[in-house]
């Protein structure tokens, strides 16, 4: 078994940095996530991982051994896909067996790893199929029964459940993790997808612009987000931020006043102020706010309010008597604000 | 329910000449490619003194094979049909070899001066190359390649080739890198992952880049004459006879050209536009 | 290791064929410059161009070369169009007429000059039909020195019906690349089909049509096989003049100097219609 360590890699394609100065280590067993919007680098730090694309500069260990300089084949790992990349012309059986009979595993070990991978994935029944006479679903579990039958202690995997309709995404989501708890290969998974993540991961990296903002398990990524950036990315609804001033002790914004412990922040400074949905009440005293739109979704409503101009999100009980046009006060415990720098959107220590 | 007939009625009207319109257009010009093949059949599958009948029998009622027969058992004409074919096989090897490699890397690869290649590429295309024959033929006289099936091979390759490499580019860029990439994380080296997986899967499309090479090549006239004395291709055998042969050996010639030409681009229909249209 | 190998791949890969181009077009281009310009002695003179420019054929060599280019090229830009425009309308059956439509761009030009030769010779298929339908009362000769309004019309008609192909694949894989939405979306406002075609087609289109244009201008200035095959030496065009100083006379200088004029030619060709039409780097490359 084998953890993954990259210490400042650089990758850039032409004139544009991809991924400036990585590092991060990936500990032994871990499902570990990189999340962030399209073009944020992820999937070439995966790709940068398993060989596929050359660093510009760092190192990138699995194990003990530094593989920057090794060929995806020498690297240890085993990937999958987002578009599976299951080869067209090869039956079901030989595409889960491709990397075996590359290793030059002997027959019968390789048939026998073939069945238990196929049954891992309840893939038997379609052994001597073609992957054109497969679902989408059952193609993606080929793929992944086609990585895991390599042993390799680290997988790879690049959206591999973008292509599947939500249903099955459900679905394929908890056989992931149910895998995942079974083997125990260090993984590092890329998706776009908050929700996939935080269900998913034993830490989330939240990537922006080449860049990993912040790195930890996912309930503190939403409780503790390093910066508005990863607030505003992690959660639905995202974290509602209000821009304002300190002044005297107070945090002034459009049309309200806080008080703040002041002791912490000096006069004048431009803050944000971040607050989730769950934790903002309406009450009789605290922010003042129109009412906009009433949305209920079951087990609870969303309203929509506008303070001022900014519309933040709360989540009521379903049974909640605001109507649209209403003025209503905001209120929330001073403990669950998160305080964020205005100009660079990183979260002050508290 | 009459008032919606006959309100529609002219709009079928309208739609139904409009088919008429396209289909005889389209059935016209089909004609004109295709009863000029239908003509030089009837004249290689007559007597050759059917070539003085006047006026011409326009039916395949009385057709024969001795003009075909006299054509192929004439001086030379067997030969030159043995060379054509060894010069056509030479140029698939030596184009597909060289341009293959060429097409694989502008499929996969992002480089700098890829663009400046691609240019390249492109004006080779439409260059013309047979006007190197001159000074290819002084050089070869030197070199020992004139009047040889190698020489007139490397003069098709050049011309086949760009062409080899924007088809092959197309057909390669159609299998998808990720299984390629696959294979490498599945153990695999660039190598074999191209011989294992992208290989098998680009085989139809190469083949008809091999097709296109081998139509190129059999078609090809005016190098062929220029480089060549003894060891004459079909097409430089048809031409240098042209002035001295009777109107029977020129039609029997034009057919057999012609045949092999029709039967193969029949088979590479998929890529047709991938030859001068396209990326 | 890894790193390096994946970097010069790419340049590997290409090198073969980038040196094979320059060792067939570059050099030989350059020694048809030398050969036209350079005695066998090595000292540079104009003798050999100033035989070309003095030679019986040369005059009627360039006047028929250009005079067939000015005829052919717009017969084939409106034949190919009408072809590219009924196939990409997509009727049933429409990939059948694609293939039949794309055939003679598997012919050679010496081959579609026997083919019409069938046609258009005293005692063939033109004449037995036109006495057959009472438009003439005897065989007439099309094709004679003394004809020049024959030898004409069949190379050009000859030429038409090859090299058509083409400029019609051109053209086809040019409309492919139009959204159908235009299409539609014309139709919604109801436009008719030669509106449609006028106002939507025919602009998205001019790439297309531009590099046919300059393809077929640069090939016509090859055409030879199909002149011989139909006319003989009975009208003189620069690429035959070419083929026959070299293959008949020995004389590579002259042939050097011909093909250099048609190298020439088409470099000018190419220049002006890149100029007259405004043509940017991106669209060439299409």
């Amino acid at each position: 078994m084998a953890g993954i360590r990259m210490q400042g890699i650089v990758k850039t394609f032409g004139k544009t940095t991809a991924i400036k100065e990585i590092s991060l280590e990936v500990k032994d067993g871990e499902f570990l996530v990189l999340l962030g919007p399209s073009g944020c680098g992820k999937t070439t730090l995966l790709r940068c991982i398993a060989g596929l694309e050359t660093v510009d500069a760092g190192r990138i260990f699995i194990g003990d051994r530094d593989v920057t300089d090794l060929p995806p084949r020498h690297r240890n790992i085993a990937m999958v896909f987002q578009s599976y990349a299951v080869f067209p012309h090869m039956t079901v059986r030989s595409n889960i067996g491709f990397g075996l009979r590359m290793k030059r595993v002997p027959k019968p070990q390789l048939e026998r790893r073939v069945q238990e991978g196929a049954a891992l994935l309840a893939l038997e029944p379609f052994l001597d199929r073609y992957p054109a006479q497969l679902s989408g679903g059952q193609r993606q579990r080929v793929a992944v029964a086609r990585a895991l039958v390599m042993d390799a202690p680290v997988l790879l995997m690049d959206e591999p459940l973008s292509n599947l309709d939500a249903l099955l995404r459900l679905q394929a989501r908890a056989d992931l993790k149910r895998l995942h708890r079974e083997v125990k290969r260090t993984t590092v998974y890329v998706t776009h997808d908050q929700v996939e993540a935080m269900s998913m991961g034993d830490r989330i990296a939240v990537m922006r612009e080449g860049v990993i903002e912040q790195c930890e398990p996912p309930m503190q990524l939403y409780t503790n987000p390093a910066s508005q950036f990863v607030g505003g990315f992690i959660g639905s609804p995202p974290m509602n931020f209000l821009r304002g001033r300190t002044k005297a002790g107070a945090f002034e914004g459009e049309g309200f006043s806080l008080p703040m412990d002041g002791s912490r922040v000096e006069d004048g400074r431009e803050l944000l102020l971040g607050i989730r949905a769950e934790q903002i009440r309406f009450g009789e005293r605290g922010v003042p706010a129109r009412v906009q739109v009433v949305e209920p979704l079951g087990a609870t409503a969303l309203v929509t309010v506008l303070v001022g101009k900014v519309p933040v999100k709360v989540d009521a009980p379903v049974n909640t008597t605001v109507r649209p046009d209403q003025n209503v006060s905001l209120a929330f415990e001073p403990a669950d604000i998160r305080w964020m720098d205005a100009t660079t959107g990183a979260a002050l220590a508290h | 329910m009459t008032a919606v007939a006959a309100a529609r009625s002219p709009r079928m009207n309208a739609r139904t000449w409009d088919r008429v319109l396209i289909y005889g257009s389209a059935i016209l010009l089909a004609l004109w490619v295709l009863v000029p093949f239908y003509l030089i059949f009837l004249s290689a599958f007559s007597r050759p003194n059917d070539v003085f009948t006047y006026p011409k029998p326009l039916l395949p009622t009385d057709l024969s094979t001795e003009t075909m027969q006299t054509f192929l058992n004439s001086t030379g004409v067997f030969a030159s049909v043995i060379n054509s074919i060894a010069v056509a096989v030479l140029t698939i090897v030596i184009s597909l070899a060289f341009g293959a490699p060429a097409g694989y890397a502008l499929a996969r690869f992002t480089f700098r001066g890829r663009q400046a290649v691609q240019l390249v590429i492109l004006a080779s295309k439409m260059f013309p190359v047979a006007i190197l024959s001159i000074p290819l033929a002084v050089a070869f006289l030197r070199l020992g390649l004139y009047d040889n099936v190698l020489g007139i091979a490397l003069v098709h390759s050049a011309m086949a080739l760009p062409f080899v490499v924007l088809v092959t580019a197309g057909v390669f860029a159609g299998v998808s890198n990720e299984l390629e990439e696959a294979a490498m994380t599945l153990g695999c080296s660039r190598l074999t992952a191209f011989l294992r997986v992208a290989l098998p899967l680009a085989l139809p499309g190469l083949a008809a880049a091999a097709i296109f090479t081998f139509v190129i090549s059999w078609n090809e006239v005016f190098a062929s004459s220029i480089l060549t004395l003894r060891q004459r291709t079909l097409p430089a055998l048809v031409l240098f006879a042209l002035q001295q042969s009777p109107l029977y050996f020129k039609f029997a010639g034009g057919f057999f050209m012609v045949m092999p030409a029709i039967v193969f681009i029949f088979f590479m229909r998929r890529y047709l536009l991938n030859l001068w249209g396209g990326r | 290791m890894w790193a390096r190998t994946e970097e010069i791949l790419p340049y590997a890969l290409l090198l073969p064929s980038l040196v094979f181009l320059a060792l067939l077009i570059l050099i030989p281009m350059v020694q048809a410059l030398l050969l036209a310009i350079q005695a066998d002695s090595g000292e540079f003179t104009t003798a050999y161009l100033q035989r070309m420019a003095v030679d019986v054929n040369f005059n009627d060599a360039w006047r028929n070369t250009l005079l067939l280019i000015v005829l052919i090229v717009p017969l084939q830009i409106v034949l190919a169009l009408a072809m590219a425009l009924l196939v990409n309308s997509r009727f049933k059956g429409h990939q059948w007429f694609l293939y039949v439509y794309a055939i003679p761009l598997a012919i050679s030009d010496l081959a579609a000059g026997i083919l019409w030769l069938a046609v258009f010779t005293e005692r063939g298929y033109l004449n037995t039909a036109a006495q057959g339908l009472g438009i003439v009362d005897q065989a007439k000769v099309y094709l004679s020195f003394e004809n020049f309004g024959g030898l004409v019309a069949a190379i050009v008609i000859a030429e038409s019906w090859r090299a058509t192909a083409i400029v019609m694949v051109i053209l086809v894989a040019g409309l492919q690349l139009i959204p159908r939405d235009f299409f539609e979306a014309a139709d919604l406002f109801g436009a008719n089909r030669l509106r449609r075609t006028l106002y939507v087609v025919l602009p998205l289109l001019r790439p297309s049509l531009q590099s046919a244009l300059i393809i077929r201008t640069i090939f016509a200035f090859q055409t030879f096989a199909v002149v011989l095959a139909l006319a003989g030496r009975n009208m003189p065009v620069i690429a035959a003049e070419a083929y026959s100083w070299y293959a008949n006379n020995r004389d590579a200088h002259l042939a050097a100097s011909y093909a250099l004029l048609l190298l020439g030619l088409t470099i000018v060709f190419t220049f002006v219609y890149l100029r007259v039409l405004g043509l940017r780097e991106a669209e060439v490359k299409r």
